[in-house]
């Protein structure tokens, strides 16, 4: 591989769990719940990955362990704010807390452990496309399916019904109520299916990014999640963007800090720069106030209690 | 299910005995009411007496505690909306239910069962609008309609379900009266081809016009049936709110003073998109007379009311004048200071805030008067002065110390009308004076506000009811697309002019406007 083909493949890489995890959040707000958990559930996933992956040998059944952990989490989550009216906000935060703590408990006895790398899945012919073939098309099964998502999500909300409802009752629970959609139960069903997506997106981190567990694996990438979705006014196209932007910066300022080259800038600045870029990038380009009023979810945050 | 013979079921709709209990107040208590095929059937009742508490439950989104339904002569128990609309029944809401990020297909779309096909269906909304004069653009985003746009959505939304009960909620608080007039004959085609329709409202002489029969209710109880045509509003009004009505007594001006307000060829280029843009209006309100602007909303009236409040500045200071001072660059707090009075549209959020009490709501716009010492507010002083707005102006509430949002919106707006007036301003401007306040109340604060003028305070009243502003004003302008007419006597103007000018035509030399033509 040389080395346009190695960066773009590793800006792929590092761009998939944040696109998982946020189009995941992107589906939860565009109901109306805003679950600042992301990190908690990224955490939850990433350790319940690595433990299953380790005892069963399986890399499939860790991300399916982590899928479930990360769905459960948010089911939690869920029932504070949507049957017993708790703050989102408030809620959220405490999420992240308790998944990043609980991961670390769990987590402990896994600490001098390795997964074996699991192998890439090579699309025949494709792959061979100069440069990009390798990069895009010799991956992770995650990557393939990141994209997969991303389209399904957009036909989802923009040609489905149930994805029309979704968009509705983000709007005005109110008024899908009161033309007799269950505002509750669809926010439900959004919350899980977010979490069960921040969830896989830790796993990723887990089994197949660096097939090792440490505490505070995830890295505020839980966070940068909840930002690119806000950024990106709700559009998936531009969380796509986003991530991979973000996974741009990120590998270029590990390729600087790995070439020896000698430049007088803290590698602190460095490892925080793939954070500051995507979020500068996304702030400019979100800052027409029209297209965040026309697909920011309206109810997002707010408690709906249907009228008796 | 249907196959019952006329005579069988001559009720589409009985109620018997229908209560709810919220925790607080008996909305319904044992209601009982019947609508026949065809039938136009009015339910009249003030704020509060327990009207959309009714159609709620008969809509299925709110659960009675006691009393039974029957639908075409079937005992139903109405689960939910979609039931509803299952059995024939559609509703139009007061406060409209559609969704602003969405189209109008989409909206239809999401009311219809199955899954229908978006094209297919503009289709058939287009149809609809044709037929029953509904004109609407079905690839529109909601929130770029007018509100007359918007109601018509509702309609063709209830009307695709082909319902055989339709349930109008206040629908003609935001139309024209050649607006009106087009809905009045919608419904009655809808009737004719045996549709029922209930319809809820306030105003006396719509009923009057508009319903075969109706049903009165005050305090969550039935306090009789009428049959319009054979009433007098007036008659009427004292079933619904069971005494005669006061009507305000409007003397003409003794003598006009000074000019309190003056705009000065106000122009100013909206922020928000989909707002208007004000031009070069010009107007002169004096000391002792009530100026009402007439218009169809989302035609400048709020951008006139942020330029008048000072919650926008205008960049030309002289633009706007109070009481002799150029003041289009003072804020919302300096132009009080000056001697104006403002009472805001929305009563929650911009008169008020919500979750504060009374008592600190008052001190809002009255710290200036000698409420604060050294900067520390005079809770006692307060207090006094909150409960002499409650006291003078008859608000029901539970105390000064409870908070604005527990109060109904007619009470809460007779406390920010008391509130206002009790500063006694030198200029007062206020929106929407009575929207949805009950009659009794409207006619209070009518009251109120000719007695204010005949003490010397000008007074500016923007109003999309025009029997209100035809009741109060003394001059009245009309505002479309942002442009302001001349002013005119009221002797020397009619409702049906007043009409005409509404949709931008009072001045045939230049071409009409045609973003506002809602008719």
């Amino acid at each position: 591989m040389d080395i346009l083909t190695s960066i773009l493949f590793a800006t792929i890489v590092a761009g998939t769990p944040l696109i998982i995890v946020a189009l995941g959040q992107l589906i939860a707000e565009k109901s109306g719940v805003l679950n600042l958990g992301a990190e908690g559930m990224m955490a939850m996933g990433a350790i319940a990955g690595f433990a299953v992956t380790l005892h069963s040998g399986s890399p499939w059944l860790g991300v399916l362990a982590g899928m479930a952990a990360g769905a459960v989490m948010s089911f939690i989550f869920a029932i504070v704010v949507l049957t017993l009216m708790g703050n989102q906000v408030a809620s959220g935060l405490a999420l992240s807390i308790l998944g990043v703590g609980l991961s670390a408990f769990i987590g402990k006895p896994y600490e001098a452990e390795i997964l074996q790398t699991v192998s890439a899945i090579r699309i025949p012919l494709l792959a061979d496309i100069p440069i990009i073939g390798e990069a895009l098309f010799n991956q992770q099964a995650l990557v393939y399916f990141s994209w997969a998502l991303f389209g399904g999500i957009v036909w989802f909300l923009y040609r489905s019904r149930p994805g029309l409802v979704l968009r509705a009752v983000g709007e005005s629970p109110h008024s899908a109520h009161s033309i007799g959609y269950p505002a509750i139960r669809i926010r439900y069903m959004a919350t899980i299916f977010g979490g069960a997506m921040a969830g896989i997106g830790g796993s990723f981190l887990s089994v197949f990014y660096t097939p090792l567990w440490v505490e505070g694996m995830v890295a505020g990438r839980g966070w940068i999640a909840i930002a690119l979705v806000v950024f990106a006014t709700w559009r998936p196209f531009r969380v796509l963007v986003g991530a991979y932007l973000f996974g741009g910066v990120m590998v270029a300022q590990l390729f600087v800090q790995g070439s020896g080259l000698e430049i007088n800038i803290p590698s602190q600045f460095l490892s925080a720069l793939p954070y500051l870029a995507t979020i500068v990038v996304l702030v400019i380009i979100s800052r027409d106030q029209n297209t965040v009023r026309l697909n920011a979810p309206v109810s997002l945050g707010q408690p709906f209690r249907p009228e008796a | 299910m249907t196959s019952a013979t006329d005579g069988e079921h001559e009720y589409r709709l009985e109620l018997e005995g229908i209560t709810k209990i919220y925790p607080s107040v008996i909305a319904n208590e044992n209601v009982s009411l019947k609508v026949k095929k065809g039938e136009i059937h009015a339910v009249l009742g003030e704020n509060g007496a327990g009207k959309s508490t009714l159609m709620k439950m008969i809509y299925g989104v709110a659960k009675p505690d006691a009393g039974q339904m029957k639908w075409e002569g079937q005992l139903v128990n109405v689960e939910n909306p979609a039931h509803a609309r299952s059995l024939g029944i559609g509703m139009v809401f007061q406060h409209f239910s559609l969704f602003e990020t969405l189209n109008v297909v989409e909206n239809v779309a999401l009311a219809l069962p199955g899954n229908p096909d978006l094209r297919q269906l503009a289709g058939q909304i287009t149809e609809v609008s044709n037929r029953y004069g509904l004109p609407v653009d079905p690839q529109r985003l909601v929130h770029a309609l007018s509100v007359g746009e918007r109601q018509r959505v509702e309609i063709i939304r209830c009307l695709l379900l082909n319902p055989r009960l339709l349930i109008m909620d206040e629908p003609t608080s935001v139309l024209t009266p050649q607006a009106v007039r087009k809905l009045f004959d919608t419904l009655r085609q809808l009737a004719d081809e045996g549709c029922s329709i209930l319809y809820i409202s306030h105003k006396l002489d719509e009923i009057q016009e508009l319903c075969h029969v109706a049903t009165v209710l005050r305090d969550g109880k039935v306090t009789g049936d009428c049959i319009p045509s054979e009433e007098t509003p007036k008659s009427m009004a004292s079933l619904m709110i069971g005494k005669e009505l006061p009507v305000p007594e409007h003397n003409a001006p003794t003598s006009l003073g000074d000019v309190r307000l003056q705009l000065n060829r106000l122009s100013k280029k909206s922020d928000d998109p989909f707002g208007t843009d004000l031009q070069d209006i010009e107007l002169e309100v004096r000391s002792g007379e009530i100026v009402g602007i007439a218009g169809v909303s989302g035609n400048g009236q709020q951008e006139l009311l942020y330029a008048l409040s000072g919650e926008e500045l205008v960049d030309d200071a002289q633009a706007v004048v109070i009481c002799g001072k150029a003041s289009g660059r003072d804020l919302p707090d300096q132009r009080r200071r000056n001697g104006m009075g403002f009472v805001p549209e929305e009563r929650l959020g911009r008169g008020a805030v919500p979750r504060m009490s009374l008592t600190e709501n008052a001190l809002l716009t009255a710290h200036h008067k000698g409420m604060l010492k050294n900067g520390m507010i005079q809770f006692r002083l307060i207090s006094e002065f909150a409960r002499k707005c409650i006291d003078n102006f008859n608000v029901k509430c539970g105390g000064e110390e409870h908070a604005a949002n527990s109060l109904s919106g007619g009470n809460l707006q007779k406390f920010i009308m008391g509130r206002e007036i009790l500063l006694a301003p030198r200029m007062l401007v206020v929106a929407q004076p009575t929207w949805g306040v009950d009659v009794g109340a409207a006619a209070f604060i009518r009251q109120e506000l000719i007695d204010l003028r005949n003490e010397g305070t000008a007074i500016l009243v923007i109003s999309e009811e025009l029997e209100e502003l035809f009741e109060i004003s003394d001059r009245i302008a009309v505002i479309a697309n942002g442009r302001l007419s001349p002013s005119k006597k009221l002797a020397d103007t009619n409702i049906d002019e007043i009409g005409v000018w509404m949709s931008g035509m009072w001045d045939q030399a230049q071409p009409a406007p045609e973003a506002t033509t809602n008719a």
